[in-house]
């Protein structure tokens, strides 16, 4: 009673028991449904795995896998088939090459500049542009490639209407904007009391950059690279629509040549029967972009991984 | 030895007109020193000798702006925009004025440490070796011969000898807080500046640090900010209360902790605020 009067009843609050069971059930109920919901994504994914994998096996089943490594033609779809993987690889690296080239170091000085040396005003400008150049529809850079890039390399280079070069290049530039902006990432993550230590020992802007924030932020930077790389090696719309779709053991980019991922397009867009071993072809080749993409990612994940837990 | 520094004009006396003070040279001189954070005027007409070889600490409450002092004589305010100084901090022989230098050469003369130990992803010995590189040192031998040196005189070459390719991130925080100091050496300053270079370390690190303070303070001049009252009474020849950014009383430490003239100081001292 006289605890009531000052206040300090701490019954009055207490949870009735039906209130606490309520909720009870729904923190159960919403767990269920959050479960299910991720589950989804996990087993969308393991659905896809499964059907590159089952349909492989039956590919395989026809062709050696020793052949499918080693074989320098790939002519699935005509008379005399022959099944070798490497002239789909040699188009997808040069291709994916020529886009590190361009994204690598761009990426990089890009990334230090924005990070390093550009006003706070610059950077707000220049971040949501490159953010809009990765919104571009991949289609349109693939025109862009064939009806601009091609005809302006022809002026001063030997390429035909198809090569490798110029979709290379403007994968690059399609790949530009998430290698700086990833690399950027890493570098603002490197704490300001690093950068303090360098100015104060006397070193200059680019001495701090170069010595100290990209060191810092190697991992990171490298995570950078490998993502973008897997991105240019399972890029699909430029190279299918400017390289030329002609599977070709080569490693000069002047030349026209298939990627993994134009062949596909190629053959899915086409007539082959279901079921045929020309349409099981998509599914080898589907597998080994797979396999690819998946070795990049992982170790840039662990890359990624790694420069957060430095400092 | 014995370079061509002035003499001190402040005279020291206590409240008796005795004068405790012992004669110093000056290896640096805040005259009318004001700074402002934009708007912010964080530092208000600063008076204050740093006398050579010798420890001079900045004690006073947080915000009091001796943080914003003691980064005023690297310049270090300069990485931020908005920042301002006026007046002058002149820093002798030459008599140059650090606060309208270029900042990366006063950053060369004028070497500081960190509240929070701060080595370079680097090894052991290319942390030591990063300050001399950049003043374009690249002989092997000499760099050796440096690194040797900086880490002796930081106290840490014993621990690290047979390790130096190693990471300066195996170092526990202590041994790197003396990393940076060894950094710091290495190139030679003029007046080495520590910020709480103990407040992130354990009481025996900090034990380590306070020597190696004391020690290096008969070699060179040590500028050190502490909130730490006993730190400051330890390890420094002089003493400057700051308050609300004015510098309220400078004195030779053993007569600003017994007898402050200012009624703030005594306040501040026997730990009636702040």
């Amino acid at each position: 009673m006289a605890e009531k009067d000052t206040g300090w009843d701490f019954h009055m609050f207490s949870p009735s028991p039906v209130y606490l069971m309520r909720r009870r059930v729904v923190d159960v109920v919403m767990r269920g449904l959050l479960f299910l919901a991720a589950s989804v994504s996990v087993l969308v994914t393991l659905g896809i795995v499964y059907v590159l994998l089952s349909e492989s096996l039956a590919f395989f089943a026809h062709v050696p896998v020793f052949e499918f490594l080693t074989d320098t033609q790939w002519t699935p779809l005509f008379a005399q088939t022959r099944y070798g993987i490497l002239p789909l690889l040699s188009g997808t690296i040069v291709a994916a090459g020529i886009a590190m080239l361009v994204a690598v170091p761009a990426g990089t000085v890009l990334a230090i500049y924005l990070s390093e040396y550009a006003p706070p005003r610059v950077r707000e400008v220049v971040k949501p542009l490159l953010e809009l150049l990765e919104g571009v529809p991949t289609v349109v850079y693939g025109y862009f490639a064939l009806l601009f890039v091609t005809p302006l390399l022809s002026t001063f280079l030997p390429v035909r209407g198809f090569n490798l070069l110029a979709p290379g290049l403007v994968m690059g530039i399609m790949i530009l904007p998430y290698v700086t902006s990833v690399s950027e990432d890493a570098m603002r993550a490197v704490p300001r009391h690093l950068r303090e230590g360098a100015y104060a020992l006397g070193f200059s802007r680019l001495q701090t950059s170069l010595r100290v924030v990209v060191p810092a932020a190697f991992s990171g930077i490298t995570a950078a690279y490998i993502l973008g790389m897997s991105r240019a090696v399972g890029e699909t719309m430029v190279v299918a629509i400017a390289a030329g779709q002609n599977p070709n053991l080569t490693f000069n980019p002047l030349e026209s040549a298939a990627t993994i991922t134009a062949y596909i397009v190629q053959v899915s867009l086409g007539d082959v029967p279901h079921g045929s071993i020309a349409y099981q072809t998509i599914f080898a080749a589907g597998l080994v972009l797979f396999l690819i993409t998946l070795a990049f990612n992982i170790i840039g994940f662990f890359l990624r991984r790694k420069f957060r837990e430095v400092y | 030895m014995n370079q061509n520094l002035p003499e001190s004009r402040t005279s020291l006396e206590t409240e008796e007109g005795e004068n405790l003070s012992k004669p110093f040279n000056l290896r640096a001189e805040v005259r009318r020193l004001n700074f402002w954070y934009g708007n912010f005027h964080a530092l208000k007409e600063i008076e204050l000798p740093i006398a050579d070889r010798h420890v001079t600490a900045l004690i006073g409450p947080s915000g009091c702006g001796k943080s914003t002092l003691l980064r005023c004589f690297n310049r270090m305010h300069d990485l931020y925009p908005g920042n301002r100084y006026g007046g002058e901090i002149r820093l002798f022989p030459d008599d140059s004025n650090l606060v309208e230098l270029d900042p990366m050469l006063v950053r060369m003369r004028v070497g500081m440490v960190f509240q929070k130990p701060n080595p370079f992803p680097k090894s052991i010995f290319e942390n030591v070796a990063s300050g001399l590189r950049i003043r374009g040192l690249r002989k092997r031998s000499l760099l050796q011969e440096r690194v040797e040196w900086a880490l002796e005189q930081a106290a840490l070459w014993d621990e690290v000898k047979d390790r130096l390719e190693a990471s300066a991130f195996e170092l526990s925080g202590g041994q790197q807080q003396r990393l940076c100091i060894a950094r710091a050496l290495a190139p030679g300053p003029e007046l080495l500046l520590l910020d709480e270079p103990t407040s992130a370390l354990d009481p025996i690190a900090t034990s380590k640090v306070e020597d190696l303070i004391c020690k290096l303070g008969k070699a060179i001049t040590v500028v050190i900010v502490t909130h730490n009252m006993h730190q400051a009474a330890r390890i420094s020849d002089f003493t400057a209360f700051m308050h609300l950014g004015h510098l309220v009383e400078f004195g030779d430490t053993g007569t600003l902790f017994t007898a402050p003239k200012s009624e703030r100081t005594s306040a501040y001292i026997t730990g009636r605020f702040g």
